[in-house]
C-alpha cells in the first residue's frame, strides 16, 4: 500500500490539505523548480497519513495516487451468492428494522439476479413469525431453533450464525444498527473473516460489490465503503432509514424454503448470562415505533421544564424524545436521546423544541416525514430540516400548542 | 485485578466542519482529543482499580502523535501506557484494528478485564471493542453503564434502546462503556507532573508478532472509495404572525397531512 503526489500533476492548489482528516498534507516548495509549474507543491506526512483516501477525490487533477496492492484473501468470491437479513427478534416479536432491510434486500437481490433469505433465531416459539418474513420479500428463510437462542446473547448467536454462514455462504448479510445488531455483527464479521460496515444510510449494487454509504465525523461526512474480496459483505443499517413494504403476492412458507437448521450451542457460549430486564418508567411510547414525537434540547434550560415537552407529546398522543445535550446533563433518560450516539427515529411528525440541530442530532431525525422546530435563533441549523418553523419562545409556544391541540382532538 | 484500557484519539468531530465553497472538511484548528466513551472506560479502570486493587494500563494504536492521548490518562492515574504504533498498520479498518490491538493484549498477557469506549465518535462504529473479544476468544459486554465486582464474577448493567438489561459475566471479558457510567475525572497537578515524565512503551508490528496479512490496509477488509459531503438541507417554511395565528396555521398544515 502505498500513496504518493504526481509531482508533474500538482499545481499546488491545497484542495488536498483542505480535505485531509488527519492534517496530514502541508505545502512545501517544489524541490526542483520547472517552468510553467506551481512553486509550491503538496506533501504528505506519511507519519500522520492513515490511506483513508479522503485526499484522492478532492484533488481536481488527479495528482495523488493510492495504491492498494492486490490482497491475498484467496476466497473463491463466485462461491457466495444471495442476499440475507438477520431478522432481529426481541420477546418473540420480529423487529421493524428486519422487515425494512428485507424490502431493501429485494431490491438487491433483484439487482443481483440473486435470492434473499431471512435468518431467525429463537426457541420453538419463534416459529409463528416465519410467515411474515415471506410476506416482507424473503424467498427462503434459515430458522436456527434452540432453547438457548430465545433471548438474545453474543455467543450462541454469533456459533449458530457463523455456521449457518460458513455452509451456505450469502454474499451480503445484512443487519440492524441496532445495539444487538452491532454486539453480533461486529463479532461476527471477525470469525467468519467478513467485511463489516456500521451504521449504513445508503446501499446499492456495483459491479456485483455492495456500496455501502454511511455518515462519519459525527456525520460531517458521508463514505462510500466496500468490501471487495471478502465474503460476506456485511453491512449494519440504521432502522427507519428504508421502508418495509409488504408484498402483495409473497412467496408460500413450504419445507423446501424454510430451511431449519439446529445448531450445536457449548457450555462455554452460556457463561454471560441475563439475570434481569430493568424497564425504564419515563417511556410512556416507544420511540422506534411513536408516529409523533415531541424532542426536547437545551433550550428549555433547566430539567423542570421537561414537562412542557412531556404535555405536548401527551396531548398528541406521540414520545418523547431529546437532544444529546439534555441527557447528558441529566434532565431525561437515555433512553429518550435521538441522534448519532442515541436513536434513529423517523415519525410522521417530529416536533424539535429549543434544539438548534447539530449535524449529531440531524441524523437521527432527518428522515421524518414532517419535521416541526421551534427555536428562538433564527439561524440555527435545525430550520435548514424543518418543514414548518417558528422562531420563538419555546416556553410561550409550547404550552399554546398544548392547550389548541388538546381543543382539536376534545 | 489488571485492567486494560484500549483508547483512540479522534479529531474533535463537533468542530469538523464542510466549507461551503470548496466542499472539504476544514481542519485548522480542529484539536485532538481522547475518544470520550473511551475516558469513560479510563474512569471505569480507575474506580476499580481503588476498589479491588491492582493495575490500569493504557493502549492505542495509532500515529506517534495518540501518545499524547497516552499521556493525559497517566495524568488521571493509568499505571503503564503502551503506543502500538507502526507504518505498517495504516490503513487499518475495525477488522484489522481489533487484531492489532488483540496481539498487543496477548503480548501484554496478565489482565482480567479489558474496557473500552462503545465507540469512538469519529468511525461512529463501535465494532472493535467485540473484535478484540472474538480475536482473544473471551465473553464480550457492551453498552455496559455499571459495573459491580463480586470475586471473579461480573455484575453488569447494560444500556439498550428502551429497558436496561442486567447480566453477569465471567473474567477475563471485553466491556465496552457508554457516557452514561461515570463522569471522567480531570488529570491531576500530581498526575501531569508524572505525566510529563513517563515514559510510553512502543510496540511495533514486530514487538506484537502481527501476522502481515492481518494488519494494515492489506489486512482489512473493507476499504473507502469515495467520500463526500451530505446533501446541503432545503429548509421549509418559517411561519410568521402573532403566536396565535402560527399555531393555528401549524395546526392546520399538520391536519392537512393527516397526521392528527
Amino acid at each position: 500500500m502505498s500513496i504518493k503526489i504526481l509531482l508533474d500533476k500538482c499545481t499546488g492548489c491545497t484542495l488536498c490539505v483542505k480535505a485531509c482528516p488527519f492534517a496530514a498534507i502541508s505545502m512545501i516548495d517544489r524541490p526542483t523548480a520547472a517552468p510553467g509549474r506551481s512553486k509550491k507543491i503538496a506533501l504528505i506526512n506519511l507519519d500522520a497519513c492513515t490511506l483513508c483516501g479522503a485526499c484522492v477525490p478532492s484533488c481536481k487533477f488527479d495528482s495523488i495516487e493510492l495504491k492498494k496492492e492486490l490482497g491475498s484473501a484467496g476466497t473463491d468470491l463466485s462461491a457466495y451468492r444471495g442476499v440475507w437479513v438477520f431478522a432481529e427478534q426481541r420477546e418473540g416479536k420480529v423487529q421493524s428494522v428486519a422487515y425494512e432491510l428485507l424490502t431493501e434486500g429485494r431490491r438487491l437481490a433483484a439487482d443481483l439476479k440473486t435470492e434473499l433469505s431471512a435468518v431467525l433465531c429463537g426457541d420453538p416459539d419463534i416459529e409463528e413469525e416465519v410467515d411474515h418474513l415471506f410476506s416482507y420479500g424473503a424467498d427462503k428463510v434459515y430458522l436456527i431453533v434452540h432453547a438457548e437462542l430465545k433471548h438474545y446473547h453474543t455467543a450462541p448467536y454469533t456459533r449458530a450464525i457463523a455456521e449457518v454462514i460458513t455452509k451456505f455462504k450469502p454474499e451480503i448479510m445484512l443487519l440492524g444498527a441496532t445495539t444487538l445488531g452491532r454486539d453480533l455483527a461486529a463479532r461476527l464479521a471477525v470469525r467468519v473473516g467478513a467485511g463489516l460496515t456500521a451504521d449504513c444510510t445508503g446501499l446499492a449494487i456495483e459491479n456485483r460489490l455492495l456500496q455501502q454509504t454511511r455518515p462519519a465525523f459525527g456525520g460531517n461526512i458521508m463514505a462510500t465503503i466496500q468490501t471487495p474480496k471478502h465474503r460476506p459483505q456485511m453491512a449494519t443499517v440504521r432502522p427507519k432509514v428504508f421502508k418495509k413494504i409488504k408484498l402483495q403476492d409473497p412467496k408460500p412458507r413450504t419445507d423446501a424454503n424454510t430451511i431449519r437448521f439446529k445448531p450445536v450451542i457449548n457450555e462455554e457460549d452460556l457463561a454471560v448470562k441475563l439475570l434481569q430486564v430493568v424497564k425504564d418508567e419515563s417511556v410512556k411510547i416507544n420511540l422506534a415505533e411513536a408516529e409523533i414525537i415531541v424532542s426536547g434540547g437545551r433550550g428549555l434550560g433547566e430539567a423542570k421544564n421537561f414537562h412542557l415537552v412531556e404535555e405536548l407529546a401527551q396531548a398528541l398522543g406521540g414520545a418523547v424524545g431529546a437532544s444529546r445535550a439534555t441527557v447528558d446533563a441529566g434532565w431525561i433518560s437515555a433512553h429518550h436521546q435521538v441522534g448519532q450516539t442515541g436513536k434513529t427515529v423517523a415519525p410522521k411528525l417530529y416536533i424539535a423544541c429549543g434544539i438548534s440541530g447539530k449535524i449529531q442530532h440531524l441524523v437521527g431525525m432527518q428522515g421524518s416525514d414532517t419535521i416541526v422546530a421551534i427555536n428562538k435563533d433564527p439561524d440555527a441549523p435545525i430550520f435548514k430540516v424543518a418543514s414548518y418553523g417558528i422562531v420563538g419562545d419555546l416556553f410561550e409556544y409550547l404550552p399554546l400548542l398544548t392547550k389548541k391541540v388538546k381543543e382539536l382532538r376534545g | 485485578m489488571d485492567i486494560i484500557v484500549c483508547i483512540k484519539q479522534v479529531p474533535d468531530t463537533t468542530e469538523v466542519r464542510i466549507n461551503p465553497e470548496t466542499n472539504t472538511l476544514v481542519r485548522e484548528g480542529v484539536p485532538s482529543i481522547i475518544n470520550p466513551f473511551d475516558e469513560n472506560a479510563v474512569e471505569a479502570a480507575l474506580q476499580l482499580k481503588e476498589q479491588c486493587g491492582g493495575t490500569v494500563t493504557v493502549i492505542t494504536m495509532g500515529p506517534p502523535q495518540a501518545s499524547e492521548a497516552l499521556r493525559s490518562t497517566i495524568g488521571m492515574g493509568a499505571d503503564e501506557t503502551i503506543l502500538i504504533s507502526d507504518r505498517a498498520f495504516a490503513g487499518s479498518d475495525t477488522w484489522a484494528t481489533s487484531y492489532t490491538l488483540s496481539q498487543a493484549i496477548r503480548k501484554i498477557g496478565k489482565f482480567d478485564l479489558i474496557l473500552c469506549g462503545k465507540q469512538a465518535i469519529d468511525g461512529d462504529t463501535a465494532q472493535v471493542g467485540p473484535g478484540i473479544a472474538e480475536w482473544l476468544g473471551i465473553p464480550q459486554v457492551t453498552f455496559v453503564t455499571k459495573i459491580e465486582v463480586t470475586g471473579a464474577t461480573l455484575r453488569l448493567e447494560r444500556l439498550l434502546e428502551e429497558v436496561n438489561e442486567v447480566v453477569e459475566a465471567p473474567m477475563p471479558a471485553v466491556i465496552t462503556v457508554v457516557k452514561q457510567i461515570n463522569e471522567p475525572r480531570l488529570p491531576s497537578l500530581k498526575g501531569m507532573m508524572r505525566a510529563k515524565k513517563a515514559e510510553i512503551k512502543n510496540f511495533t508490528a514486530q514487538d506484537i508478532a502481527a501476522d502481515p496479512k492481518n494488519i494494515g490496509l492489506n489486512g482489512s477488509p473493507t476499504s473507502v472509495v469515495k467520500i463526500f459531503s451530505p446533501p446541503p438541507k432545503g429548509g421549509g417554511q418559517i411561519l410568521k404572525g402573532e403566536p396565535e395565528e402560527i399555531v393555528d396555521n401549524l395546526l392546520s398544515k399538520i391536519k392537512e397531512r393527516k397526521i392528527i
